[in-house]
């Protein structure tokens, strides 16, 4: 040591007193250096640690791929209706004395409307031996005295017709005199709009709750990692380096934290999805539909990536100005 | 250098580590600071690096009033002072390098430049040969050399050193002292706050001696002015 030491001072060191000035380009490019480097040395560590990496990002992913399961499916649902709000129909009760003649003279003069598309009466006898055959109850049913049964007019209604204008059609024909009563088929559709819009509503304030519970997820996660370099932070601030520079390498943890979880939410959501499709075709098939699972598409899968990092970032960017600040030298 | 004013630093809880404390080093002067534990030594450094804000009184360093100075301006001074600690303070998760480099990384200098810079200071500490590994497979006097190399890598005007011989025996702290002169022989002001007060009468610098907070002796360089049987 001592011979080395009597050395000359090397050239890079001789020159003693004086900060070599930065220029505004150098330090510019020593920030994006120092992006791409803490970006990598983050994921780096992540990458070292990989089981228990996982797990914090398999945690974020439920969080994520659970309202992203239950949104797909009910914008299926949504689809499916939208399908079948093309042709609404009427079903137009009669009273039990209007006889047959009565009542086709009724439907062809309700048939010149422009709404209906076709019109089909169902006499009580012909109903009753619908209902015997479907219903299984035909022992029951022989049984009765008389048919309980009212004659029906069934209306096919145009696509086009809107809401407003069906149920004017409803009122209109209820006040008849031969009419008892004017059932929409297109109620159940509204119910089921109106208990989707529910489900969406849900949906939204289960997804906050989770995303908050994201947030809570990567935010104690950098509170672990910014306790284990507890000493890392010390000497880089004793050296100088601005709480910018001690952040960022946190901050770019929880990025790749909420990135990885997006990742993973997406595989998870079209394992879900997958799993889902085939007892889907076949129930549809059993109802001769045609009707397939809808998946996620590149903008929602877009969308969860940008979220999912958005996430990790602001949580980590809570955890470290709540702990970072604390950690100074003394 | 360095400029204090009436500096005064009281503890929470009532401790006045420094009173009224009047000092002036200047630029490329090697100067020791002695005392018992507890006479603010430590102190002392602590408010030139604004680990610390003094309670009362006026402190310039490097031409720089450190009152006025907001917090987000405290790393652009630290990156003008080089440390030196008792227990060195590197990072067993690098390489010698890299901890030597971290000064450098910091200000944000060209990797080809920290390269240059960094094997400079390792090979003026004796220690190129090392570079790769872990300083904690180095010897005591080795890691404080590892700390001396990260101190001065970036060139600062002034070198603070806190017992940096603290734990070492008498012949390495030798050559620790030797090292840190070579710094001031080049032009660095070296302020270093030690006990080994045989130690620095062999060096023969200029001496400063705190005693409850205040400065009770200033022996200029060479000389052995009487401190009333302080020492």
């Amino acid at each position: 040591m001592s011979q080395e030491s009597q050395k000359p001072l090397p050239d890079a060191l001789s020159r003693g007193a004086s900060l070599k000035q930065l220029s505004l380009i150098n330090l510019w490019r020593s920030y994006c250096r120092h992006h791409v480097s803490s970006a990598h040395d983050s994921l780096r560590r992540l990458l070292v640690q990989p089981l228990s990496s996982l797990m914090t990002c398999l945690v974020i992913a439920i969080a994520l791929a659970l309202p992203q399961v239950l949104s797909v499916a009910v914008s299926n649902i949504d689809q499916l209706g939208q399908g079948w709000q093309g042709r609404p129909s009427l079903s137009v009760y009669l009273h039990q004395q209007v006889k047959e003649p009565v009542a086709q003279r009724l439907l062809s003069e309700i048939e010149k409307r422009e709404l209906i598309i076709e019109g089909r009466f169902i006499s009580p006898e012909q109903a009753l031996e619908e209902f015997e055959e479907h219903s299984g109850f035909a022992d029951v049913l022989g049984k009765l005295e008389r048919n309980p049964l009212p004659p029906l007019l069934q209306l096919s209604l145009a696509e086009e017709a809107s809401l407003e204008q069906v149920q004017a059609l409803q009122a209109d024909l209820q006040a008849r005199g031969e009419v008892d009563q004017v059932d929409v088929d297109l109620q159940w559709l509204q119910r089921l709009q109106q208990i989707l819009a529910l489900g969406k509503t849900l949906i939204w304030i289960l997804a906050g709750l989770l995303a908050l519970g994201v947030l809570l997820i990567v935010g104690n996660t950098i509170r672990l990692a910014i306790a284990a370099r507890k000493e890392e932070i010390l000497v880089t601030k004793t050296l100088g380096g601005t709480n910018a520079f001690v952040r960022r390498p946190f901050l770019y943890t929880g990025f790749w934290y909420g990135l990885l979880g997006g990742l993973l939410a997406l595989l998870l959501t079209e394992m879900c999805l997958f799993a889902l499709s085939g007892p889907v075709a076949k129930l549809a098939g059993s109802y001769g539909s045609s009707f397939r699972l809808i998946g996620l598409n590149w903008f929602d899968a877009g969308f969860l990536f940008l979220v999912s990092s958005v996430l990790g970032w602001l949580g980590a960017a809570l955890a470290v100005g709540r702990h970072l600040a604390a950690i100074e030298p003394k | 250098m360095i400029q204090f004013l009436n500096v005064s630093k009281r503890y929470p809880g009532g401790f006045d580590a420094l009173s009224n404390l009047n000092l002036t080093v200047d630029a490329g002067e090697m100067v020791f600071l002695t005392g018992h534990s507890g006479a603010g030594k430590s102190t002392l450094l602590k408010l030139v690096m604004l680990m610390e804000r003094a309670t009362r009184g006026q402190m310039v360093v490097g031409g720089q009033n450190l009152n006025k100075m907001p917090r987000r301006q405290i790393p652009f001074l630290r990156r003008q002072i080089g440390v030196v600690f008792q227990n060195h303070q590197l990072l067993f998760d690098r390489s010698v390098f890299d901890n030597v480099a971290l000064p450098l990384l910091i200000a944000g200098f060209e990797p080809r430049d920290i390269g240059r810079r960094v094997r400079a200071a390792l090979d003026k500490v004796g220690l190129l040969s090392k570079e790769k590994l872990n300083p904690i497979a180095l010897s005591g006097g080795e890691q404080q050399r590892v700390g001396i190399a990260r101190a001065v890598v970036n060139k600062p005007p002034l070198l603070l050193a806190d017992e940096p011989t603290g734990n070492l025996d008498p012949k390495l702290s030798a050559e620790i002292m030797k090292l840190l002169q070579q710094f001031n022989d080049v032009g660095v002001t070296v302020l270093i706050a030690s006990h080994d007060l045989v130690l620095i009468e062999r060096m023969g610098k200029r001496k400063l001696t705190l005693e409850a907070g205040q400065l009770v002796g200033d022996e200029p360089e060479g000389g052995q002015v009487d401190q009333g049987g302080l020492l």
